[in-house]
């Protein structure tokens, strides 16, 4: 689904992302992991053609994306807060991604009402504009948005931050969920080994931009995980 | 202790982007503050000889005093405006090892130390030393100088009261625009003569200087009253929150009719609604729908036609001038996710446009009453619109994709420069200049309506071929795409 050729990214004489070769086969949970400036979300912003790569491009579902906006309709993601529109109520939010997916308020609103546990009573029908809630509801409101429309990629960066801990639990099932029952391909970076060892099938390993492990999840990935990063 | 707050002001200062991106601007602030110092030393220097040469019999100084009560009015409005205490910036400071007493009287000190208590010395001090020179006694000079500090530092104090009162209600500088003016009345017309009564009391002051003391303590006090109201507020949930709204959710529903730009346009209206900047240039649509009453009946005006044309274009132009010139600013803080969903850029501007194209005919209508000062007007208002909507507008659009500042919405709209750059200034004077060139020429050869249709046509050749500058532009904001994209990532 998601091809990366001789992708590179420099600023000035410094390399912060090298990926010669990255092939993400359509329905694969892919997870990201790495420390501070390894290079996770410089790669989620090139294949979503915000930043432009210095060498190589990205192919989704053989659409380049520094090309054709083709492949917009179809993929989805929630890289920050810079994603929300914050003097919008989350449900003006959600009718608004919605309207752009081509779903109306009514398609909304039953989408929405499988999350209300998520919820939690504190996004909807609260008085509230998106900027004025806390991180980690803002965070809960991007994570859905970005789930509206049924995306065949869904592109989330640190999804568990900032999330309390019940939320973090319902998110993995519900990323479990949808890579079992839907064909949607899920990019997720994370710091947190044992989230992303439980939601995601194959892990790669970046370091200064560089991959240095490409693993099959199994039983003994987050040992080997816990043991590359304790150095 | 103080010695560390004060370098972090130092940096703060230097190190802000701010500082180092926008040198221009720097420099236009620091030749203001420096025009204002020299008005207010030519001030100090010459109010005495031209008292003393318009009014020999009476003692300048006593006059001068009769006239502090519109000075300090007129300090009070100012520093209101312009002047705010900075209790943002201590929030790191809480959590360390400091006496919360520290941080409040650096806080309250430091305001003290602001140029706009350093302004009015520029005039009170060259005064002071003219009357030494002019056969005062030199104490009466020295107090009088201290008393003109100490109330320079009272209205100081005073207006962090007021605005601190006025931000807990909704009307902001409404209050203190009625209570200002009010004051001003019932001194002008002599109900309570406040000029006098305070003019008196400086008077009596320099009399017996042991009364110096009454400012003072109400100086103390007024010190005080801050301390304890900050004292209150030095909490995260305090003032050092930012204020949350209540929201108030809309349909608008109407939109609908603009079939595929519906959802922009909604958005671009919430917009406008729901942030202080962007509903200030609503607010400035009533400025310029009222602009046209200080040029049409003025007859100093009456020959000069080609001025109307510019009336014309600022009135109906104005809210699109204002909201045009920062596109796609308003949207720098969530560009990334316009730029990553299902859109397409055109759908995008060409909301951007119908919103511009709407409000310069809203603008028409409510002008229309103008025609009172003649049918030439009306012609001219509608001639401006359809310049506006055929070639502004795009002109407007285009200068947008060399857009490259970011405007944060949660801010303030009054003085507020941030977002602007050279690009707003260079494209000011062609949307209200060209028109105007355009309509003279054939204005001053052949006729007014030989003006007017150049105008209409010109517009009208703008609006026919609205697609295909649309397609340009949109060419150029593709181009420029992700040069936006990071320019808008940066904190200013």
């Amino acid at each position: 689904m998601i091809q990366s050729i001789e992708l590179s990214k420099k600023y000035g004489e410094v390399t912060v992302l090298n990926i010669p070769s990255l092939e993400i086969p359509k329905g694969q949970a892919f997870g990201l992991v790495g420390n501070n400036g390894a290079g996770k979300t410089t790669y989620f912003n090139l294949l979503l053609d915000l930043i432009k790569p210095t060498t190589g491009y990205v192919l989704n579902n053989e659409i380049q994306v520094n090309k054709s906006e083709d492949w917009k309709p179809f993929t989805a993601a929630f890289i920050d807060e810079s994603f929300l529109i914050g003097y919008l109520t989350p449900e003006e939010y959600f009718y608004f991604i919605g309207e752009l997916r081509g779903m109306n308020k009514a398609d909304i609103d039953t989408f929405l009402s499988q999350f209300t546990e998520i919820f939690n009573d504190e996004i909807l029908g609260g008085k509230k504009y998106l900027r004025d809630l806390s991180k980690g509801n803002q965070k809960k409101a991007g994570i859905v948005a970005a789930l509206i429309g049924n995306p065949e990629v869904i592109i989330l960066d640190e999804p568990f931050a900032n999330l309390d801990p019940t939320t973090q639990i319902r998110l993995k099932k519900l990323l479990r969920d949808l890579t079992k029952n839907s064909n949607a391909t899920i990019l997720i970076s994370s710091h947190d080994l044992g989230h992303v060892t439980e939601v995601c099938e194959r892990i790669v390993v970046l370091d200064k931009g560089n991959i240095v492990k490409d693993i099959k999840t199994s039983e003994e990935t987050l040992k080997e995980l816990e043991a590359y990063f304790s150095v | 202790m103080i010695s560390h707050f004060l370098k972090f002001e130092w940096k703060q200062f230097f190190r802000s982007s701010y500082w180092q991106k926008s040198i221009a601007l720097n420099i236009l602030l620091g030749f203001l503050a420096v025009y204002f110092m020299l008005t207010f030393l030519v001030l100090g220097i010459s109010i005495y000889p031209i008292l003393k040469k318009q009014f020999p019999e009476s003692d300048p100084l006593i006059m001068v005093n009769g006239f502090l009560f519109y000075w300090f009015l007129g300090d009070l409005l100012m520093r209101f405006f312009m002047q705010k205490l900075p209790v943002m910036n201590i929030k790191p400071l809480l959590a360390l090892p400091l006496k919360r007493s520290t941080i409040l009287n650096y806080v309250l000190g430091k305001s003290a130390i602001s140029f706009f208590n350093f302004l009015p010395l520029f005039a009170i001090i060259p005064f002071g030393v003219i009357l030494i020179f002019e056969d005062y006694s030199t104490t009466t000079a020295l107090i009088w100088m201290l008393t003109m500090y100490i109330c320079t530092l009272i209205i100081n104090f005073l207006n962090f009261i007021v605005e601190a009162k006025s931000a807990e209600t909704e009307l902001s500088f409404l209050p203190i625009i009625v209570i200002a003016s009010g004051l001003f009345a019932l001194n002008h017309f002599d109900i309570i003569s406040f000029s006098t009564l305070l003019g008196n009391s400086v008077n009596a002051i320099i009399e017996n200087p042991l009364l110096v003391s009454i400012p003072i303590l109400i100086l103390i006090g007024l010190y005080a009253a801050n301390y304890s109201e900050l004292k209150k507020k030095l909490y995260v949930d305090g003032s050092l929150k930012a204020k949350a709204d209540v929201a108030v959710t809309t349909d608008l529903a109407w939109t609908r009719r603009f079939g595929d730009i519906a959802p922009f346009l909604q958005l671009d209206l919430k917009l406008l609604w729901r942030n202080k900047r962007p509903r200030s240039t609503i607010f400035i649509l009533v400025i310029g729908l009222l602009y046209g009453l200080i040029f049409y009946p003025n007859p100093v005006y009456k020959e000069m036609i080609p001025m109307f044309i510019f009336v014309g274009i600022f009135v109906t132009g104005i809210f699109m001038i204002n909201f045009g010139q920062f596109i796609p600013a308003w949207d720098s803080g969530y560009y990334k996710l316009l730029m990553s969903q299902n859109i397409k850029y055109k759908q995008y501007l060409n909301s951007k446009y119908s919103l511009m194209t709407i409000s310069a005919v809203i603008m028409f209508v409510l002008s229309i009453p103008y025609v009172y000062f003649g049918w030439k007007i009306l012609a001219i208002h509608f001639a401006a619109m359809v310049y506006n909507i055929g070639i502004n507008s795009h002109v407007l659009l285009y200068g947008g994709s060399f857009n490259r500042k970011k405007i944060d919405l949660t801010q303030r709209a009054a003085f507020n420069y941030q977002g602007t750059g050279a690009v707003q200034w260079l494209i000011g004077f062609p949307l209200l200049l060209i028109p105007i060139l355009i309509f003279y020429v054939p204005y001053k050869f052949i006729n007014f309506e030989a003006g007017i249709a150049t105008l209409i046509i010109l517009g009208g050749i703008g609006i026919v071929f609205h697609q295909k500058l649309m397609n340009f532009i949109t060419n150029q904001y593709l181009n420029s795409k992700h040069k936006m994209i990071s320019a808008f990532d940066q904190n200013n």
